[in-house]
């Protein structure tokens, strides 16, 4: 199954609970999914510096000397942001490019969930309850932001096979459902230097995605294609620095419910994620078409 | 009338309070406040009662219905109606995927538009769209008439038996052996039947009916390299 949310505000002053009614749609679909939960915020963006979200399973002890280190074989102002197993790292823009190196050097234990401007990701194992609450998301505020609860088919419940899976700069996705040809296109995706890191059948949705745009496909064209390409049952949410998009495969049995009003669009795999969103009762609410790549942007 | 807080009662004590309605029951008119999206509310009753459900609801609304009218002011999840058996469920909004699906008997109005698979497998039921219509609809449908007074999705009636489809707008496509039939003063008096019961204004006169062209019934050896 899977349960998929997603909110992206019009209303500047929802923004400070972003967190908060993310975390309670999230919630909500716990029984769509309880062996990993994971959400992906947009908040403000400083185009001077870059994030990235990292993860450890010592995460008091692997990070603790990691500012200093990154600071020192980077060259760069660095600021580390510790929050539970996973932390924020901000680098001055101009030396991203041998961060991941970098960090593997000072230990190769720690993953990278997410690199971007904007773009924070927090995953774990666990329902969507001890999840968000174990980050704080409740009191995060941001832009837009997506959120996914996992019922594991296609690969193991761990932290990796978490949604939502950063795909590109800023990017990221999640998905309900269940590809079947991922295992060819992995393979392909390996040979064309793509690096997929789990056997999880969303990852190469993900790393689908991030190679069709490395050949100068905008995010809108990468969807498309995936209608071609993904052979399976899908429904995607994905994320951007600006904005979020949704599309369905052609059979759409994976459910989608959105909503809209002057202050937000909303994304639930169920109409009963978006209940409690302020004035839902008089909210624009629709099912998305199959095989239609619909986009919001700021 | 009884008033039911679905919140503040939860799912299990509404449905077991709706079957224990018999036929002789005097409790024939029930509120259902507060839904918020649940799953199979008023499913399964088996008595000659109104439910009046005041909100959306999630998946299965109303299935397995016997004899009961379950009104739904709001739009509905996934298989509402499903495996009707006789009675009434209308929707004042819109409803999503596989609405109807393999309903025996009574009528299904949906005011809004329906999503895919509407009425897949029916075997009787009747059922009336007021809006549009998704994808594969009316799919190995057996008996009974799906009515549709706005448009239809691709691949309308696949693999369809001897339901009767009356649609009034466009059909992106048809299904495998399902084609366009002859509308006969039989089925312009059957619908406007079926649109006075569900409350519809259209003219059966605007409507174009389909049917199954009765090729997939039996194997055919000329076939036998699809397999």
């Amino acid at each position: 199954m899977c349960g998929i949310v997603g909110l992206f505000l019009k209303d500047a002053s929802l923004e400070r609970d972003l967190g908060n009614l993310l975390s309670d749609m999230l919630v909500t679909m716990t029984d769509r999914g309880p062996d990993s939960a994971g959400i992906a915020i947009y908040s403000d963006k400083d185009a001077s510096k870059e994030k990235f979200t990292i993860q450890s399973e010592n995460a008091h002890q692997d990070f603790k000397d990691l500012p200093n280190y990154l600071g020192k074989y980077l060259n760069c102002r660095v600021d580390v942001r510790i929050n539970d197993s996973h932390a924020v790292v901000t680098l001055d823009g101009s030396s991203t490019g041998k961060f991941s190196e970098t960090l593997k050097s000072f230990n190769p234990e720690i993953r990278i969930m997410s690199r971007g401007s904007s773009l924070e990701i927090y995953k774990e194992v666990g329902f969507p309850k001890q999840v968000t609450e174990r980050f704080k998301i409740p009191q995060m505020s941001g832009r837009h932001g997506i959120g996914h609860t996992r019922m594991a088919t296609e690969s193991a419940v761990t932290t990796m096979g978490a949604h939502p899976f950063n795909t590109g700069l800023d990017q990221c996705l999640v998905h309900n459902g269940s590809l079947s040809n991922h295992n060819s296109l992995r393979r392909k995706l390996r040979r064309e230097g793509i690096h997929i890191e789990t056997e999880n059948d969303t990852e190469v949705g993900a790393a689908y995605l991030t190679w069709k745009m490395q050949n100068g496909a905008s995010l809108g064209e990468a969807l498309e294609s995936s209608l071609e390409d993904l052979d399976g049952f899908f429904t995607f949410v994905v994320g951007t620095e600006d904005g979020f998009g949704v599309v369905r495969d052609p059979i759409a049995c994976k459910p989608a419910v959105m909503a809209e009003t002057d202050q937000y669009v909303a994304f639930g795999s169920e109409y009963r994620a978006l209940v409690n969103l302020p004035g839902i009762e008089s909210a624009h609410v629709w099912e998305p078409e199959p095989a239609t790549v619909y986009f919001w942007k700021h | 009338m009884l008033e039911f807080d679905l919140q503040e009662n939860g799912l299990r004590k509404l449905n077991s309070a709706l079957h224990d309605q018999k036929d002789s029951t005097n409790q024939t008119a029930w509120e259902v406040i507060n839904p918020k999206g649940s799953h199979a509310i008023a499913v399964g009753i088996d008595a000659p009662i109104e439910v009046n459900i005041k909100g959306s609801t999630g998946y299965y609304c109303g299935g397995m219905n016997k004899q009961a009218t379950i009104n739904v002011k709001g739009s509905v999840g996934p298989g509402v109606a499903e495996n009707m058996m006789s009675g009434k469920v209308i929707i004042e909004g819109d409803a999503s995927q596989y609405a109807g699906a393999t309903g025996h008997g009574g009528l299904l109005v949906i005011k809004g538009n329906a999503s895919s698979r509407c009425g897949i497998s029916m075997k009787g039921i009747n059922i009336v769209v007021h809006g549009n219509i998704g994808h594969m609809s009316a799919f190995m449908a057996q008996s009974g008439n799906l009515v549709v007074c706005g448009d239809a999705g691709d691949a309308l009636g696949d693999s369809l038996y001897e339901a009767k489809l009356f649609v009034r707008g466009s059909v992106k496509s048809l299904g495998a052996d399902c084609e366009k039939k002859e509308m006969r003063p039989e089925h312009i008096e059957l619908l406007r039947q079926l649109l006075s019961e569900a409350d519809c204004d259209a003219k059966p006169e605007e409507f174009t009916r389909y049917g199954s062209a009765r090729t997939l019934y039996n194997f055919d050896i000329d076939n036998s390299d699809a397999y």
